[in-house]
């Protein structure tokens, strides 16, 4: 079975590291937060200007002044800071924060990433995403595999303008963890329940598979 | 004698001098921190063909997407448009020329334009559309972009509190793109939810300093929220 919304950000969750300052963007990689485990500590990076994003608040506390990246009202977790959109993208740019989640429509065996715009269809913008790709070192991408038509999302090159170049190295899939290396796509782990040929035939770029293939722990 | 008091008692006398063709920077994210009151009085105004420089466009109704609803902008250099239908409907007609930005460069243009740094080089956008036309050059085997800053006719800002000098403090994440906006107008307009006199606030403590404000008016907030996302108690 392909994974759900919330077993990509659960998958996604287990590479969480105590002492990790981690963003994540709008859609499923929010969901990452729902996930932390116990045991570590994590520290939400909001790039509209907080370091330490808490949870929701509840309607007495509901704050106008005190929002995250997608808009949605939050809380500060202890040992929060607050500071500009300069020092936000000081710390994104200057490659400080630990691990990047950011979703995509398409991504290409050269570690290309498309994620802003659909020319004609859907104009969104890029928001922090151009910076958050360029910046960052350890990066995981989180999308479907292939659309609702069966048209892979995991493409020899990306056919949508793109938000960042050669700078993506992992991809989660509803079907497949994926590194991107030396030009290919590399198949690490598959969904429990989900064929490797069914991946192969969802994956139209390049794709490495080894002997054996784990299924995901989620 | 003024002095040093920024301080003006109407909207009107706060956006005096705002003229067609202009250049507005304002700060805000989405829909928080934006000088609200001072989009309604450029709205009031009918001031056409403004270039704004934001990182959002508001929403249909509210914000800056008030202006795109009477065609007041001409062209708008944004990161996110993803929650103004209006907006993309402009965009897409041709009515509207865009200028998507990526938002940290975006932040940093204002940051370098107010700092009297002409351009710089960031990796942001290289190899993407954003690059086009802009000079490339490669430090330390990375590649990189020449983004030229940014200035206004005028800054619009929200801050939170401020004394009659103009030194401001804003609150929480409110405060995003308006420090940056305060610095890259060549007339810096701030609107804010208090006063008090020179002294009261502390030094260590002031986000802003006043040398970047050019008139202060006290106003009230509407702070409409976008996305009232909420736990149960």
């Amino acid at each position: 079975m392909a994974l759900t919304r919330e077993q990509i950000a659960q998958r996604v969750a287990q590479e969480l590291q105590d002492g990790f300052y981690v963003n994540l963007g709008i859609g499923i990689p929010t969901l990452v937060a729902n996930f932390v485990p116990e045991d570590i500590e994590v520290m939400l990076q909001s790039e509209n200007g907080l370091l330490g994003m808490g949870q929701f608040p509840t309607e007495e506390t509901i704050d106008a002044d005190l929002i995250n990246a997608g808009k949605q009202t939050v809380t500060m977790a202890t040992g929060a800071s607050i500071f500009d959109s300069a020092e936000s993208f000081a710390m994104i740019r200057g490659g400080h924060v630990d691990l990047t989640v950011l979703g995509a429509f398409e991504v290409d065996t050269q570690g290309n990433i498309a994620s802003y715009m659909i020319p004609g269809k859907l104009i969104k913008g890029m928001g922090g995403a151009m910076d958050l790709v360029a910046g960052a070192d350890n990066i995981i991408v989180t999308m479907t595999h292939a659309s609702k038509h069966g048209v892979s999302k995991l493409l020899d090159q990306c056919t949508l303008p793109l938000t960042g170049k050669g700078c993506i190295k992992r991809v989660l899939t509803d079907l497949a963890f994926i590194e991107i290396k030396e030009g290919k796509f590399h198949l690490l782990e598959r969904a429990p329940g989900v064929s490797v040929e069914e991946i192969i035939r969802l994956t139209e770029g390049d794709l490495v598979v080894p002997a054996s293939v784990p299924e995901m722990l989620v | 004698m003024a002095g040093f008091d920024k301080v003006v008692s109407s909207y009107q006398e706060a956006m005096a001098g705002l003229n067609d063709n202009m250049t507005v920077i304002a700060g805000g994210f989405g829909l928080c921190g934006i000088p609200e009151n001072l989009i309604s009085e450029i709205k009031r105004k009918k001031t056409q063909g403004l270039t704004i420089v934001s990182n959002n466009c508001g929403v249909d109704d509210f914000g800056l997407g008030l202006l795109l609803q009477d065609r007041q902008i001409k062209k708008i250099i944004a990161s996110y448009v993803g929650e103004n239908a209006e907006f993309e409907r402009q965009m897409m007609a041709g009515e509207l020329e865009v200028e998507l930005t990526p938002q940290g460069t975006l932040a940093e243009k204002m940051r370098a334009g107010g700092a009297g740094i002409p351009a710089f080089y960031t990796a942001t956008g290289y190899g993407t559309p954003v690059a086009e036309g802009k000079e490339e050059r490669v430090f330390n085997g990375r590649h990189y972009i020449l983004e030229p800053a940014i200035t206004g006719d005028f800054a619009i800002v929200k801050a939170w509190k401020a004394d009659r000098y103009g030194n401001l403090v804003f609150r929480k994440t409110a405060r995003n793109f308006n420090p940056m906006a305060a610095t890259a107008g060549k007339i810096t307009v701030v609107e804010v939810e208090e006063i008090v006199e020179p002294g009261e606030l502390d030094p260590d403590q002031i986000h802003t300093p006043g040398i970047y404000v050019n008139r202060l008016i006290l106003g009230s907030f509407e702070k409409r929220i976008e996305q009232r996302t909420v736990r149960d108690a």
